[in-house]
């Protein structure tokens, strides 16, 4: 269960007033910053994850939060659309064209930094801040299982037998997170950091929820999924490296190298045998496919820029 | 109405310019003839040859110029 964040504005305050007293009055939608609009969704969409100590799970589908979770949620969405400058032109076929996209990526890269020369206290931090995601890692997608037409349904669940463990808890990849972060005497807690989150990791957090849990937008589910894993296996490597050099122990550093092997499988895995297929069965879920992955390489860049510039390491 | 038909899926996709997957419980033999089991529902074996977790693809391939790529 996660733990209720403390709020950064009217809307937040209100909504975490409402999950504590357990009645909800008419909210207004009127948040005083972006951080308060983006804690808002977040703390909206935990509740249909593992929810909240002491606040009534019956509230996950409250009509008001409902309404307050649907209009922050259109906000979000027509911004992150707004961002997309929309799909390439390919004649080559899907998988091709996403890794061609994937290499063609400059943006910043937090595992470099951390690789050769993030302090002890930096890369701290930025464990943190990736906690909110790794400690429900493939929570977002599996949303979309159900919604898939065959062949990519199968080949999800095949992915996400992996990610979640292969049937031993001890393996599931969110434990594996939480061991590491227990290992550097961290809380372990699911949201336990949200309170340090920039606004730029709790619009990444929102945007897999947002995709995972709207049917219609299963394919950017999928599309921000194949990203992910194409862009993990060699910045684990890096983290694996950086973290060894800054003598953590061994359990954080596992965590990482798991996800070097893996995550090379995963990639193959979601452009080939996920995404193609979708738009393949379902051609009209094409353009979201690659707005989905485009939308996870952006959110992360804008993490590394923000957090590189205030280490002045921009 | 009969039940729309899915093709049956290979085990085995060779993936361009990348690796091999594997599906299923397999023994492989690397370069030495050392071998080693899959642990995966779905495995990735290198094929560029560069990778630092032989037999296993690493993503390594991505950063080897196209023209060195399987």
């Amino acid at each position: 269960m996660a733990v209720l964040p403390k709020p950064r504005g009217p809307l937040s305050e209100a909504l975490i007033a409402a999950l504590v007293c357990g009645s909800v009055e008419a909210i207004a939608v009127r948040p005083g910053s972006s951080e308060d609009a983006a804690l808002t969704l977040w703390t909206l969409y935990e509740m249909s994850y593992r929810g909240y100590d002491g606040v009534d799970d019956r509230l996950e589908f409250e009509p008001e939060l409902v309404r307050v979770r649907r209009e922050l949620e259109d906000d979000l969405e027509r911004r992150l659309r707004e961002r997309w400058p929309g799909r390439p032109s390919y004649d080559d076929g899907f998988a091709a064209a996403f890794f061609a996209m994937i290499e063609a990526d400059d943006g910043p890269s937090l595992a470099r930094f951390v690789q050769r020369e993030a302090t002890a206290e930096q890369a701290i931090e930025l464990l943190q801040h990736r906690s909110l995601y790794h400690l429900k890692e493939s929570d977002p997608v599996a949303l979309t299982l159900p919604r898939l037409p065959a062949a990519p349904r199968a080949a999800l669940a095949e992915l996400q037998y992996d990610e979640y463990g292969g049937g031993r808890p001890e393996r599931l990849h969110a434990h594996l997170f939480a061991e590491g972060m227990a290992a550097l005497g961290l809380d372990a807690t699911e949201g336990g950091y949200v309170d340090e989150a920039p606004v730029e990791v709790l619009e990444q957090n929102n945007a897999m929820s947002l995709f995972g849990l709207n049917r219609r937008l299963r394919g950017a589910s999928v599309g921000h999924l194949a990203a992910f894993e194409a862009t993990s296996s060699l910045p684990c490597r890096k983290m694996a490296q950086g973290l060894e050099r800054l003598g953590f122990p061994q359990e954080i550093r596992e965590y990482y190298e798991e996800h070097v092997e893996a995550d090379a499988v995963h990639e193959q895995l979601a452009a080939r045998l996920i995404c193609e297929p979708l738009i393949a069965a379902e051609p009209d879920t094409e353009d979201d496919v690659w707005f989905g992955a485009w939308t996870c390489l952006d959110l992360e860049s804008r993490i590394a820029r923000h957090l590189l510039e205030r280490w002045d390491a921009a | 109405m009969s039940a729309p038909t899915t093709p049956a899926s290979p085990d085995v996709i060779i993936c361009p310019g990348g690796p091999m997957l594997l599906r299923g419980d397999h023994l492989v033999a690397d370069d030495d003839g050392v071998e080693h089991r899959t642990t995966r529902p779905i495995s990735a074996v290198c094929r560029c040859g560069k990778s630092a977790t032989k037999p296993w693809c690493d993503g390594t391939h991505k950063v080897i110029p196209e023209k060195h790529r399987p």
